[in-house]
């Protein structure tokens, strides 16, 4: 991980625009140099704070030389750690990494700093740090496992997603804005665990009875539980410090805002982890750049790939995590390409590494998930409506379903014409005027979701009025670029349109059923083409998507959307407009299809190919996505409340009588991530200026700060990704949110403190109270976050009783924004 | 003594004549015939407003760019004379006699004439040669699209220009540092880049992505000088405090002087009044000014009172109530009250006017001395002409079910209780003892049984509530949102004890005298605010287009016809030099990306200071251009051709540099170089051509036939207007 940012020193190097170049080119070379110390190899990499612990009372100034002349006997322990992992080959990064990591083994020691190093006592210490994990996931998934199963009915977002796992188990296909893998997790989890799928998630509220929830929930809660362990690996290999990666560990444990989110069956949970994971195979990865193609090394680079697929499968913000690891990924290979050593060959070796790690395998494993998706909802149910005609024809119990019906369009069939837009429906027309005042006063066109009579359309030439049924005619078939009459079938009116306004969008023109048994004039001509075909085409029913074409206005047939008011039974209008954009609006197919004369074939020949319905049904999802408009006048959470926990989300119950639960941040976590935020742009910056101003920082100082740049760099940057991009965003938001940004910057925080204390503690090393200094304060940090849970940790268990503004309450006092309100 | 006469006085001028012929051209291709047509043209009809609206002084508010650019276009009219008596409404209107045609075109026109010697300024500030310098100087001169946008009562060319200025004074600028940092042309050239940036910014909003480039490459450099250990600490720290001190701070205080002048120049109330809150109305001269002059300040209990809704969206409105009642049943089935309907109106009338009343007391008079309302207390508001209590209860808002209908109590017996106090919430309190004030109180009335808010949902009522706005009683979410939110607007004392007395007193005007001014702060951001948030209606238009179509120009925009002939003007680019420019962008990330590679490799194709130029070259030009196009793929607003010329411009800048680099560095031999230097001149000699051959559409000063207008049109996309005969 360390190499990161020296990658992209060097990488600013040879693409910024220096405005003295010349003077100063070499400099940042040799001080790279400096940084990884090669040069140096009887330089002790890790000694320093044993030895600082041992001689307190060595001035500042000369501790670096005495260090360099005489090796201090307590060093066995830095130096046995440097040689447990001997620094290797070329990426002197190693060093400075295997110099982090003493600092924490040397901090988990330096209590007792005097007792002699002992080769047992590296056994005891690898215990010492299994235990410390396994004492983390124990807390982690204790907490997250209490009182689980309360309440007992459907809190939140609980009635969409738990309903999306039934629709898995019963095979009904449906809607959602998000890619399945998160909902089939969810269904499978269900499944496993004895639940059949009957209950029906109705609303917020309901009770579950007797159905078996608890899987579900314990799935989701065990991959809740899972986040703190990864981030406290995450931490640790990044700053290799114990007390980092153990503060970390307690600010994500005692946060009440992820302990809620990850006790309830939602995407949430499922998403963070495969974020985390991600985030620590990536750091594993980087950590065995010195080893490449190696066993770990491929383990770590493809499980890297697996848990994009993951992410991206359960939420498209997964997309942030993966450009996290792209950016990571490319100044990896930018360093890469700049070692000389390297021949191209190595290069391409490791370029088609990743290629295939990161590219190939995550698509594969996504594009599967969509295969067992569809593989599995093969039911019609309550989705249909947002695809497209061919799309329904593939589901079981839809009308189309193995349906056969002529494949190309003849004059003289009988149609049905779709709208492509989602939710506007099927061409209608009826026996009612537009009302006086409205356009001319002729028969109404509207388009109808349902299906319906009045939906059928006979398909004439314009200039003749033969019966092309005529069994002696030859059958002729409807080309692209025709110009054609479509007659209601019903009221044998022509479909027609004038330079009148149309009743709601002022500037289209009205369409209107016109003539007397399909007899019209020229107004009832249209031009049907079809879009990205060759003009003399055959056009197919329900694959091609047609327009029509206005003969005389040259306008385009098309559906605003907006419903008419009552004269039109509300359904939505239909107008002529006269922009020729290519929207879906202006688009349609031709769904059922009657004409005697054909063969009919069966729609199985018609289904799309499964690119088509990953094409679609991602069109559809991104609509949807985009279709998440917040109103006016309804208040909705901006990006800008997340960091400072402004407002929370209730996922259960309302009143003092209710079980109450509310998602909020643990505000002390929440405030002393922000800050910490601050402080760490101030004092990364500070030492990057020091290092540009090119000053010589002592060692310890040194390997500190190449901590802070480079882990906390990454995290920052994690932060960054997961949470700007929201301020862009034009869809609803909410404040669940913040919470993969939430883990990245929890991790900033515990990285942050410990290194600052370990700077504290150095600079302050002449005074007897030094060493304290860094034990204390990160005892503090952990005891007061765990206060503060103590304090909130009803938000997350349920609450009873009055509300908090009563004094009476439990919470009283607790709250400390007017906005939160539990 | 007398020594002078010893020596002749010299002047010894250096005239740079490309400069003076490129400027002349320049001055000539953009203001010959500036005043026709004498009509108006596309969007004059809306910046025409605009400047009438400052010719008298009227308050307006245009949520498309900061007014900078609004002011410049007014300065125009202001010289000319202009009374701003011209009804704007019709794209293609002849101008009446009284409008200074030529004065309000000429300062775009001028901004579009000076881009032609700034282009070759910034070329050779860059370190390119002259002949490329003059290439970009002459490409940006004979492209169409440019003319035409120059030319006009628009704001593209004043924009480009202060964006080329910005990136000019920066090079100057930085071209000094190399030489005599902290003198006085370096302070000068420091100092325009952010006057220029924020003179950028303030024309379009859009301006702000080159001023973030020029900071962007400004902190690149202002690293290199933290780097630079030959200075001292001191040294670096003027360095970098200066340039924060001219490229951000300065811009900031440059952007609020435009608002403080705007503000300054529009005194006077006018149509767009509506949208700004109370207190803003009332800070101009005419309007809500005129009404709420005088009005006593405090609210006490007695007081008559107008609510206005805070939030104004869809529409500013006033609480609002009237004689008739909710449907018993509505369409979906669902039944009501059946008591008196409350909404919010858009418009001032009687109905408005509520009476605050303390629950204790049947009193709806003022006592003497006067009792103020406070934040927490309890009141009740009485419906002045009805005189019925503000009320809600548990029953579903007609339009918003999850939320509780508000209606004036009508007692039918029916075991339903009045439940008709409301405890007073101030918003923008000090202290929890403020007083309830007139106008400036931001108010939320919270419902003291069910903690329900007041709130405007903002749906319009069917018929039967008069297509009125639904005021509902919020009660699931408590948090700030400025819908539930109320300030009175109009304010008197009540004195009358009898209905009939008390319906005439509502119906009289409220007068008395105080003046009541807000800080120039304070109006500064309330505008700022309301200029990010208003609304357009994003209505289709019918030569929008996509980002996408921009690149290959495969749209045009008719911007006017001729009444009777088929003269027209189009803004439509000079197809060659879009092309190319495109391919000159392709080509340089290209060569770049391939150079990059080489270097990390450590084959050095150029040496160092050349690579140096290339990249700060690219940066500037091929950056230009990204950050003035590509944010566009994320903007929802409707999108036309020419929101892509500033970004067109910094294209058109790097043509020379990479035709310059490849003649330099690509050609090996003499006789290659020859070669290209033909090609380029045969190249160069098309878009002549093309030029003059869309000229008649640039200049709109020649009627074409249908044949030579249909010859006209190359791509099927383009929309060239043929009359019908």
């Amino acid at each position: 991980m360390l190499c990161a940012t020296s990658r992209l020193l060097a990488a600013r190097e040879a693409s910024a625009l220096p405005a003295h170049p010349r003077g100063r080119a070499p400099a940042p070379r040799s001080r790279r140099r400096e940084l990884h110390f090669p040069g140096h190899p009887e330089l002790p990499p890790g000694d320093f704070l044993v030895g600082r612990f041992t001689k307190p009372s060595v001035p500042t100034g000369r501790r670096v030389i005495l260090r360099k002349g005489r090796m201090p006997p307590a060093a066995g322990g830095g130096l046995a750690g440097s040689e447990l992992r001997p620094r290797r080959g070329r990426c002197g990064s190693q060093a400075a990494r295997a110099a982090g990591r003493d600092v924490a083994t040397e901090a988990a020691t330096a209590r007792s700093p005097k007792r002699p190093a002992l080769p047992s006592s590296r056994r005891f210490e690898a215990a010492g740090r299994w235990a410390l994990l396994a004492l983390v996931t124990l807390t982690s998934f204790a907490s997250r496992f209490h009182r689980l199963d309360q309440p007992p009915h459907i809190c939140w977002d609980e009635t969409h997603f738990g309903k999306m796992g039934s629709y898995y188990i019963n095979r009904t296909f449906f809607f959602d804005v998000h890619p399945p893998l998160g909902k089939m997790l969810i269904g499978l989890a269900g499944y496993l665990s004895g639940y059949d799928g009957t209950f029906l998630f109705q609303k917020p509220g309901d009770n579950y009875e007797h159905h078996s929830y608890m899987g579900m929930r314990g799935f989701c809660a065990f991959l809740g539980s899972m986040l703190i362990p990864l981030a406290y690996l995450t931490v640790l290999e990044l700053s290799r410090s114990l007390s980092a990666a153990l503060l970390t560990a307690a600010l994500l444990t005692f946060d009440t805002g992820c302990l809620t989110l990850s006790q309830y069956i939602l995407l949430d949970p499922i998403l963070m982890f495969f974020i985390m994971a991600a985030m620590l195979s990536m750091v594993k990865y980087n950590s065995c750049a010195n080893r490449p193609f190696s066993a770990p090394w491929w383990f770590w680079l493809s499980l890297t790939g697996v848990n994009l697929a993951g992410a991206l499968g359960v939420k498209f913000v997964g997309l942030f995590i993966i450009l996290q690891v792209g950016w990571n990924t490319l100044s990896d290979l930018w360093h890469l390409f700049g070692d000389l050593s390297l021949s191209m060959v190595t290069l391409g070796k490791h370029l088609t590494a990743r290629i295939l790690c990161l590219i190939v395998l995550p698509l594969a494993l996504y594009i599967a998930t969509y295969a067992v998706h569809f593989m599995v909802l093969n039911k019609s149910g309550p989705g249909d409506g947002f695809f497209s005609s061919a799309f329904q024809a593939r589901l079981s119990g839809n009308n189309l379903h193995n349906a056969s019906i002529p494949e190309h369009l003849a004059y003289g069939s009988v149609i049905t014409v779709k709208n492509l837009r989602m939710a506007i429906g099927y061409l209608h027309s009826h026996r009612h005027f537009y009302p006086e005042g409205v356009g001319a006063r002729q028969q109404q066109v509207t388009t109808y979701l349902h299906k319906d009579y009045n939906n059928l359309w006979i398909i004439k030439k314009h200039n003749s009025n033969s019966d092309p049924l005529d069994p002696s005619l030859p059958v002729e078939f409807v080309r692209h670029g025709d110009i054609i009459r479509l007659e209601h079938k019903e009221t044998s009116r022509n479909l027609h349109s004038h330079y009148h306004e149309a009743p709601l969008t002022r500037k289209h023109y009205q369409v209107t059923g016109y003539g007397i048994n399909g007899s019209g004039d020229s107004n009832d001509f249209w031009r049907i083409e079809v879009i990205n075909r060759k003009f003399g085409n055959r056009i197919k029913v329900l694959r091609s998507r047609i327009r029509l074409i206005h003969l005389i206005t040259g306008c385009v047939l098309g559906s605003s959307g907006k419903v008419l008011p009552k004269w039109g039974w509300e359904q939505m209008e239909v107008t002529c407009t006269p922009y020729l954009k290519e929207t879906l609006s202006s688009i349609w197919n031709v769904e059922d299809h009657i004409n005697p004369k054909l063969p009919n074939i069966s729609l199985e020949v018609l289904q799309p190919s499964f690119p088509e319905i990953m094409l679609e049904s991602h069109m559809v999802m991104i609509r949807g996505n985009n279709g998440l408009k917040p109103k006016d006048n309804e208040f909705t959470s901006k990006p800008w409340h997340w960091p400072i926990n402004f407002q929370g989300l209730r996922f259960s119950g309302a009143n003092d009588t209710d079980f109450r639960v509310y998602l909020l941040g643990n505000p002390v976590v929440w405030w002393l991530n922000l800050l910490s935020i601050a402080l760490y742009v101030l004092s990364a910056s500070v030492f990057a200026v020091a290092v540009q101003r090119g000053a010589h920082l002592p060692v310890e100082v040194e390997g500190l700060s190449q901590v802070l740049l480079r882990g906390g760099g990454q995290l920052l940057f994690g932060w960054m990704m997961h949470y700007f991009p929201f301020f862009l965003m034009g869809r609803v938001l909410y404040f669940h949110h913040y919470f993969p940004a939430m883990l990245f910057s929890s991790m900033l925080t515990g990285l942050l403190w410990d290194t600052l204390l370990r700077l504290c503690a150095w600079s302050l090393a002449s005074y007897p109270l030094a060493k304290c200094v860094h034990v204390l304060g990160i005892l503090s940090l952990l005891l007061g976050t765990a206060y503060s849970f103590y304090l909130f940790h009803p938000l997350a268990y349920g609450m009873v009783g009055p509300l908090a503004q009563d004094p009476r309450s439990p919470m009283a006092g607790l709250r400390w924004l007017e906005s939160w309100d539990f | 003594m007398l020594g002078f006469l010893q020596q002749p006085v010299m002047v010894t001028a250096e005239v740079n004549l490309n400069m003076v012929a490129l400027t002349a051209v320049g001055l000539l291709s953009r203001l010959w015939q500036l005043a026709y047509p004498r009509a108006v043209v596309f969007d004059e009809v809306y910046y025409g407003q605009y400047i009438s609206f400052y010719m008298k002084r009227i308050f307006f508010l245009d949520g498309s760019g900061p007014p900078f650019g609004h002011m410049l276009l007014a300065l125009g009219g202001y010289l000319g004379g202009f009374d701003g008596n011209f009804l704007w409404n019709r794209i293609g209107a002849e101008y009446s006699s009284n409008v200074p045609v030529w004065s309000l075109r000429l300062l775009p026109a001028l901004s579009g004439a000076l881009s032609v010697p700034m282009a070759y300024e910034i070329v050779w500030e860059l370190g390119f040669s002259h002949c490329a310098a003059t290439g970009a100087a002459l490409l940006l001169l004979i492209e169409n699209a440019l003319i035409t946008q120059s030319r006009l009562m628009l704001l593209e060319s004043v924009l480009i220009f202060f964006n080329l200025l910005a990136v000019l004074s920066y090079l100057k600028f930085c071209n000094s540092q190399k030489h005599r940092p902290f003198s006085p042309r370096w302070w000068f050239w420091l100092v325009l880049t952010g006057v220029a940036c924020s003179c950028a910014v303030g024309i379009k909003y859009v301006g702000v992505f080159t001023y973030l480039l020029v900071l962007g490459v400004a902190a690149v450099h202002a690293w290199h000088v933290i780097g630079d250990q030959t200075l001292s600490n001191v040294r670096v720290l003027c360095h970098l405090l200066a340039r924060a001190a001219a490229l951000v701070v300065l811009p900031v205080l440059v952007y609020l002087l435009f608002f403080y002048i705007h503000l300054l120049l529009l005194c006077r109330s006018g149509p767009h009044d509506q949208i700004m809150s109370s207190a803003f109305q009332a800070s101009l001269e005419g309007g809500l000014a005129r009404v709420t002059q005088g009005q006593p300040l405090e609210v006490a209990f007695g007081s008559q009172v107008t609510l206005k809704n805070v939030f104004g969206q869809p529409v500013p409105c006033w609480l609002h109530s009237h004689q008739s009642t909710y449907p018993m049943i509505y369409e979906n089935g669902r039944g009501s009250s059946h008591q008196q309907q409350v909404t919010c109106y858009p418009f001032k009338d009687v109905n408005n006017w509520w009476i605050v009343k303390d629950p204790g007391r049947h009193q709806l008079v003022v006592n003497n001395p006067p009792r103020p309302v406070r934040h927490g207390d309890v009141v009740q508001l009485v419906h002045g002409m009805t005189t019925r209590l503000l009320n809600t209860h548990d029953v579903a808002a007609p339009l918003s079910p999850h939320a509780q209908e508000v209606s004036c109590y009508i007692d039918y017996n029916i075991s339903m209780p009045p439940q008709n106090l409301w405890r007073l919430d101030i918003v923008n309190r000090e202290s929890d003892t403020d007083v309830w004030k007139t106008i400036l109180s931001e108010v939320r009335f919270v419902h003291v049984n069910t903690s329900a808010i007041l709130k405007l949902s903002g749906v319009p009522l069917p018929d039967w509530g008069f297509r009125q706005l639904e005021v509902v009683g919020e009660k699931l979410f408590r948090g700030y949102h400025e819908s539930t939110v109320w300030n009175v607007e109009e304010h008197r004392y009540g004195r009358s004890q009898e209905q009939k007395e008390r319906e005439l007193e509502l119906h009289s005007p409220t007068q008395v005298d105080i003046g009541r001014n807000l800080s120039f702060m304070a109006r500064f951001s309330e505008l700022q605010w309301r200029m990010l948030t208003v609304r357009s209606d994003d209505s289709e238009h019918k030569y929008s287009s996509t980002p996408l179509d921009w690149v290959m120009l495969d749209t045009n925009i008719a911007y006017w016809l001729h009444p009777r002939t088929s003269a027209q003007i189009h803004l439509l680019g000079n197809v060659v030099i879009w092309a190319s420019a495109s391919l000159a962008t392709l080509v340089y990330a290209l060569l770049f990306i391939w150079y990059l590679l080489r270097r990390r490799r450590r084959v050095c194709d150029l040496p160092e200071d050349r690579w140096l130029r290339w990249v700060l070259a690219g940066a500037l030009c091929a950056g230009g251009w990204a950050v003035n196009y590509l944010p566009f793929f994320l903007m929802e607003k409707t999108l036309f051709l020419y929101h892509y010329l500033p970004a067109l411009t910094f294209q058109i800048l790097l043509l020379p540099v990479v035709l310059e680099h490849i003649s330099d560095h690509l050609c090996r031999s003499q006789l290659q170089r020859s070669l290209f230097t033909a090609l380029v001149v045969a190249w160069f000699t098309s878009a002549c051509h093309v030029s003059n051959m869309l000229r008649p559409l640039t200049y709109g000063d020649r009627s074409l036939s249908p044949s030579e207008l249909k010859a006209l049109r190359w791509k099927d996309s383009w929309d060239i207007l043929i009359r019908k005969y």
